[in-house]
């Protein structure tokens, strides 16, 4: 078994290794060993220099600080509402479940205007108790929880709606409080998932640079925004090596770290249909807990995206309309930088594309890793999946460019790059929501399968992948997602075709006019139709036949 | 008969888990174990024991280290759990969950590519079988442990594999239901001449189920033969004492008499002098209520009621006997706790053990 | 095991096959790429031309032209330098005067004389071996709201010098010089007007008088500014000389006696974008083509509305909306490109830690 289980493994691990190793490896090892040679001689002197500075030391220190206060702040928010999403049924749910993804699709440009529109000057809470968050670290934290809310509540509530709840009602009739249920029985249970989500989190606010941007002002920098401008601005190459380095070596401290804490938690669990795990809320207590959680929904998200909404209406001159919405459609030459209908089309058919590859990739990868046994290696390379996440866009647009430059791999200029470069953010997320669920899967679930005739891909089919279908959808949901509101790996490749919609809200907020304005805010609703509409739709995918 | 080859076939089979750099515990030592075409064994051991592993080796999930696992003469080195053609209930059904009964029952059947109509038919049927007709299309969640195991069987049964092995087959069920479904799969396999390994820790299960029982310890078979020969002459102290007998004891024994911590005990004629292993059954424990002055005494400590019988545990006080003593006596002379008895021995129930 | 490699396989397969037909849909779909695609322009994400004027090229001299866009004008001309000797297309446009040194020093382009060259003023002709050819020029200004300052009976500001005035406190927003290419703008015009030794007691000056400093263009012009109307509430902010006349061509249909929105001529930076022939063309002869087209007439009579720049071909006829809304700036502040490529780090870095730390 030790032998045919290293070669399956191996099989399945071939498609994503590739993947990884031309369209990010390479790529970024090229651009960073460009940094750290000079006419073939490693300046190893630089990265003392950038690592002595002072200004160095600051960026790191907010750049981890704040992204670890965001980590916990959007676990405090969203651990919670998953509970609420996983285990009761109330009216809205489905649709509220959809909708609380909208700000991780939103280009930052955007949802960072309509939190200024919040807690900024003039914002509502200036207006209502004279609260200014702008320029502060809290504006960031908050900014940051709302956007990214949908990770927690779709990493950790997809394997809270399967987990038995039978497991904590036992611990409940062995005496343990409801707290030591919690506690001692399901935390543990899902502290996979919730490590995973903490990960996706942390690395997503370690990399953000349009929130920082906006709503911390040009005095909080972040490393991210440090190598963009040293890269793409100055082309001070080896300075942004060494904080690229920097930045791995702070996310393999991470991983290693998310290692230590999940492997002595991940065990097979016992999965339920997610159907019959949700009731209505029964009590005092959990009608409160729900209405807070609905609560801190409508503040942290859906206030901003109203205010968003509200912009989106708003008429040139005064009033509300359909104004801007209508003027998507009007193509009359050259008031518009970018055909709106066609921005929509191009995104989803890149979305659709990153969706396929990222959830084969992960799939793929999360299947082989799933495996029991498989050493350090195999951790290792768990790890190295997740690294994309911890990378600089514009360290991988640049990597693309001095390396996919030669025959057959000239992708510069080819429209594939930006399906591929977004699935490469992808990737990781499909394989943090497939692993917990797939490792929990009892595998002599899987024996029983073997036993009575089904072939290894054929107990993938019957056995996994029923059981796993739904994380394969929220998987693809969060792929879709990711790749919808993907802007900074886009926009450091040369596209010859139409703009997706975050670049086209980009160029039409790069230029004056309220017309343009307006239709940003347009095509921003736009894309949160879209991206709901989507999510929607694939959470409506059911289970096909059950019959034998 | 002798010239066709025995169903399963198992040589010398080794199991070792861990991995090659690293091996773990042995499992399984050079097993030997061959299962004639419709017969059925049962496999009794401590947990521990070995005995699912000698299950899964035969089903092909886990891996054999040395040895030869061979179905109707057939080696099955490097065929797959899939290809092998047997059947395997698991300790705790593994019943799909996300499929309803019919689903879970067809599942075997699809693998194998009968037609619809076909497996239709065979899942109704097999539900009748295992007493659950019309079943089909229940969840599998909502059933309670005793129809989800008549399912679990149903599944097994239903590509109708050449060797069913079940592993604990009644594990989780209540004693009542327990016994009426041991005698219920007698007859059923019986009636359908499937060939059974069976797995369990229960003797009295095995008993009832089995042709012929394998005892094993720690990876090694401990004894073999008819539930009647196992019962009759334990193989050793180990399988004495796994089979519930409590008086096993080490004696030295002189003109056809032993001397025990019980007193002199009476062996079986023919038994020759020496140090030997004896086993008392409780049937061979005489108690009576003021008995004779003389010989051991000993006092009531527990009652067990067993069905047609009653077995004391008596804490010998008197007459060169001390220890604890175990003894089975009729209903209705069954003194009470506490009661103070004199103790005798019955030949015929004294087991001299080998080894 | 076989069999779950080969699924794997086919897995994999599945997934070259599904790019490769959507490549397939994107040539049918595109219908006008792929095999006449033979001239390629690379530009950054502001580069507009009206299709009319593309098609009249493309017909005029047969050679089909792809668009490239990545990123601000600093990704592009960083992108070309790193990609040099195999690029990325034939002709680059998009470098300024803020990036021309670097640009030139890494032999980014080849030399080439455009049709037409003569015309052009000489003093927008930076590179004396013609490895650039200017194609526009912009200035980047502050900017005012009419209203705001109608309605508190205030002159807008004309000079730096006013903008440290105690009456314009608190009213001026300004882009961080170190990520926004209008705020390293006007932080050079704040180095040229005073001098290498003075600019740091303006600039503290400005902070005293309640300078605000913002990322980015967007959020200072949408967010900040009141005269975007959208609900900003400072009425000064640094822009472009040509933001008016664009505030108004794409503020809707209605087409105001003026336009809501003012230039502080006194405060403009002067930036000059140029194109070149890039060095390892594939298409050197099509990229020359489209080289002369960029500052042909058509081309520069399109640019104005488009891109919101002044033509540099001197008697190019200016639309209505750009002459009738915008300004014409006299006397912007200019600098060498060679001294903002020797200046331009330690100026930020010292900006930086002034204003911002």
């Amino acid at each position: 078994m030790t032998g045919r289980g290293t070669a399956v493994r191996l099989a399945l691990l071939a498609a994503p290794v590739a993947f990884l190793a031309v369209f990010f490896l390479y790529p970024v090892a090229t651009i960073v060993g460009e940094g750290l040679r000079d006419g073939g001689a490693w300046q190893l002197g630089r990265a003392g220099e950038v690592l002595r500075d002072g200004d160095t030391a600051d960026v790191l220190w907010f750049t981890v600080w704040q992204a670890a206060a965001s980590t916990v702040l959007t676990l405090a928010v969203g651990l919670p509402a998953a509970w609420a999403f996983a285990r009761l049924r109330f009216p809205g749910r489905k649709v509220l479940h959809a909708a609380v993804t909208v700000p991780f699709v939103l280009p930052t440009v955007v949802t960072g205007a309509a939190f200024l529109a919040v807690v900024g000057r003039g914002g509502l809470l200036d207006d209502w108790w004279g609260v200014r968050l702008d320029n502060t670290v809290w504006a960031i934290l908050l900014a940051h929880a709302s956007l990214n809310f949908a990770v927690v509540v779709r990493i950790v509530g997809g394997l809270w709606s399967q987990l038995d709840p039978g497991q904590a009602e036992a611990a409940r009739m062995l005496g343990a409080t409801r707290r030591a249920a919690w506690l001692r029985v399901t935390l543990p249970a899902l502290m996979p998932a919730v490590a995973s989500a903490a990960v996706m989190v942390f690395l997503f606010t370690f990399t953000s640079f349009g929130v920082v941007q906006i709503l911390g002002g040009p005095r909080n920098g972040t490393l991210e925004v440090e190598i963009y401008r040293q890269t793409a601005q100055l082309l001070d190459l080896p300075t942004a090596a060494v904080l690229t380095l920097l930045q791995f070596a702070l996310v393999a401290v991470l991983l290693g770290a998310q290692a230590l804490l999940t492997r002595r938690t991940e065990t097979a669990l016992s999965l339920v249909d997610p159907a019959t795990n949700a009731r209505r809320p029964r009590g005092a207590a959990e009608h409160a807990a729900l209405a807070a959680v609905l609560t801190v929904i409508a503040l942290l998200l859906v206030l901003p995206l109203a205010v968003l909404l509200e912009r989106s209406l708003s008429v040139p001159g005064g009033g509300h309309g359909l104004a801007n919405y209508r003027s998507l459609f009007s193509d009359d030459g050259g008031t518009f930088v970018a055909a709106p209908w066609q921005a929509v089309e191009t995104s989803l058919r890149y979305a659709a594309i990153a969706t396929l590859i990222a959830v084969v990739i992960g799939g793929l990868a999360a299947t082989a890793l799933a495996r029991r046994g498989g050493g350090r290696t195999l951790r290792g390379f768990d790890a190295l999946l997740m690294l994309p996440l911890g990378t600089s866009a514009v360290t991988v647009g640049f990597g693309f460019l001095v390396t996919l430059d030669e025959p057959p791999l000239d992708l510069r200029s080819s429209w594939t790059l930006v399906p591929l470069a977004q699935a490469l953010v992808g990737v990781p997320f499909v394989v943090r929501v497939l692993l917990p669920v797939l490792r929990a899967v009892d595998d002599r679930l899987r024996q029983a399968a073997a036993v009575l005739g089904a072939s290894p891909a054929r107990v993938w089919r019957e056995v996994d992948l029923p059981l796993v279908r739904r994380a394969v959808l929220v998987a693809a949901g969060f792929a879709f997602a990711v790749s919808l509101g993907e802007f900074g790996a886009t926009v450091f490749i040369a596209r010859a075709d139409n703009p997706t919609l975050p670049v086209a809200v980009a160029r039409l907020l790069s230029r004056p006019g309220a017309l343009n304005y307006g239709q940003a805010m347009a095509l921003s609703a736009v894309l949160m139709l879209v991206c709901t509409l989507t999510l929607l739709a694939l959470e409506r995918i059911r289970p096909a036949g059950r019959t034998p | 008969m002798t010239a066709t080859p025995p169903l399963l076939d198992v040589r010398g089979v080794t199991v070792t888990y861990g991995s090659r750099t690293a091996p773990g515990h042995t499992a399984l030592h050079g097993i030997d174990l061959a299962v004639a075409e419709h017969e059925t064994v049962c496999v009794l051991g401590p947990s521990g024991s070995g005995k699912s592993t000698l299950l899964r080796a035969v089903a092909g999930l886990t891996e054999v280290g040395a040895g030869t696992v061979l179905l109707a003469g057939r080696d099955q080195a490097g065929v797959p759990a899939h290809r092998r053609g047997v059947g395997l209930m698991f300790q705790d059904h593994q019943l799909f969950p996300q499929r309803d009964v019919g689903g879970n029952i067809a599942f075997g059947l699809r693998m194998h590519k009968i037609p619809r109509q076909e497996t239709e038919r065979r899942v109704a049927e097999l539900l009748d079988l295992v007493g659950l007709p019309g079943a089909q299309r229940r969840a599998v969640g909502s059933l309670s442990g005793g129809e989800q195991q008549r399912v679990a069987l149903a599944r097994s049964l239903a590509p109708r594999p050449r060797l069913l092995m079940l592993d604990e087959p009644l594990g989780q069920l209540d004693r009542d239901l327990r016994d009426r479904l041991v005698v219920e799969l007698r007859q059923l396999f019986r009636d359908l001449g499937t060939t059974v390994l069976a797995v369990t820790h229960d003797q009295a299960e095995a008993f009832a189920l089995a042709d012929r029982v394998v005892i094993m310890r720690d990876g090694r078979i401990a004894q073999t033969g008819s539930p009647v020969e196992v019962w009759r002459r334990p193989a050793d102290a180990f399988v004495a004492r796994f089979l519930g007998f409590r008086n096993v004891t080490e004696a030295d024994v002189t003109d056809g008499g032993a001397a025990t911590p019980w007193g002199t005990v009476p062996v079986p004629p023919g038994t020759p002098d020496g140090r030997h292993r004896l086993l008392i059954r409780p049937s061979g424990v005489r108690v009576g209520v003021g008995g004779p002055e003389e010989g051991p005494r000993a006092v009531v400590r527990a009652r067990t009621f067993r069905g047609d019988h009653v077995l004391l545990l008596l804490e010998c006080v008197g007459g060169g006997a001390r220890g604890e003593l175990e003894a089975a006596c009729p209903l209705r002379s069954a003194p009470g706790e506490g009661a103070a008895v004199g103790v005798g021995f019955d030949a015929a129930e004294v087991v001299v053990l080998p080894g | 095991m076989k069999r779950t490699a080969i699924f794997g396989l086919a897995l994999g397969l599945g997934l070259v096959t599904a790019c490769g037909s959507g490549g397939d849909d994107e040539a049918d779909g595109g219908g006008d790429d792929g095999g006449r695609a033979d001239v390629t322009l690379v530009t950054h994400d502001s580069f507009l031309v009206s299709d009319e004027v593309l098609a009249r090229f493309e017909e005029e001299t047969g050679h089909h032209v792809e668009v490239l866009r990545s990123g601000d004008a600093g990704v592009v001309v960083n992108q070309a330098v790193l990609s040099r000797g195999n690029p990325q297309g034939d002709v680059l446009f998009g470098v300024d005067n803020t990036l021309l040194s670097r640009a030139l020093d890494e032999d980014v382009f080849v030399p080439y004389e455009a049709a037409g060259l003569d015309a052009i003023p000489a003093d927008l002709r930076l590179d004396a071996e013609n490895r650039v050819t200017p194609v526009d020029t912009g200035d980047i200004c502050v900017n005012y709201d009419r209203a705001w300052f109608a309605e508190e009976g205030l002159t807008p500001p004309e000079t730096f010098a006013d903008l440290a005035d105690p009456a314009y406190r608190d009213l001026l927003v300004v882009q961080n010089a170190a990520t926004s290419s209008p705020g390293l703008g006007f932080l050079l015009a704040t180095v040229s007007t005073f001098g290498d030794d003075g600019w740091q007691d303006y600039w503290q000056r400005l902070a005293d008088n309640g300078v605000e400093v913002v990322d980015g263009w967007e959020q200072a012009y949408n967010e900040r500014f009141s005269g975007s109307g959208q609900g900003g509430d400072r009425p000064l902010v640094v822009s472009y000389a040509s933001s008016p006349p664009a505030g108004v061509v794409y503020g809707g249909e209605e087409r105001p006696d003026e336009a809501p929105t003012g230039v502080s001529t006194g405060t403009c930076f002067r930036q000059m974008e140029f194109a070149g022939l890039l060095e390892g063309a594939a298409n050197p002869e099509g990229g020359r083509a489209l080289l002369d087209f960029l500052i042909g007439r058509d081309f520069q009579e399109d640019m104005p509305l488009q891109m919101f720049v002044s033509p540099v071909l001197p008697d190019a006829a200016l639309p209505e909306e750009y002459t009738r809304y915008g300004v014409t700036v006299d006397d912007p502040v200019t600098m060498d490109p060679a001294v903002i490529a020797e200046g331009r780090d330690g100026w930020i870095d010292e900006w930086t830690s002034l204003v911002l730390g």
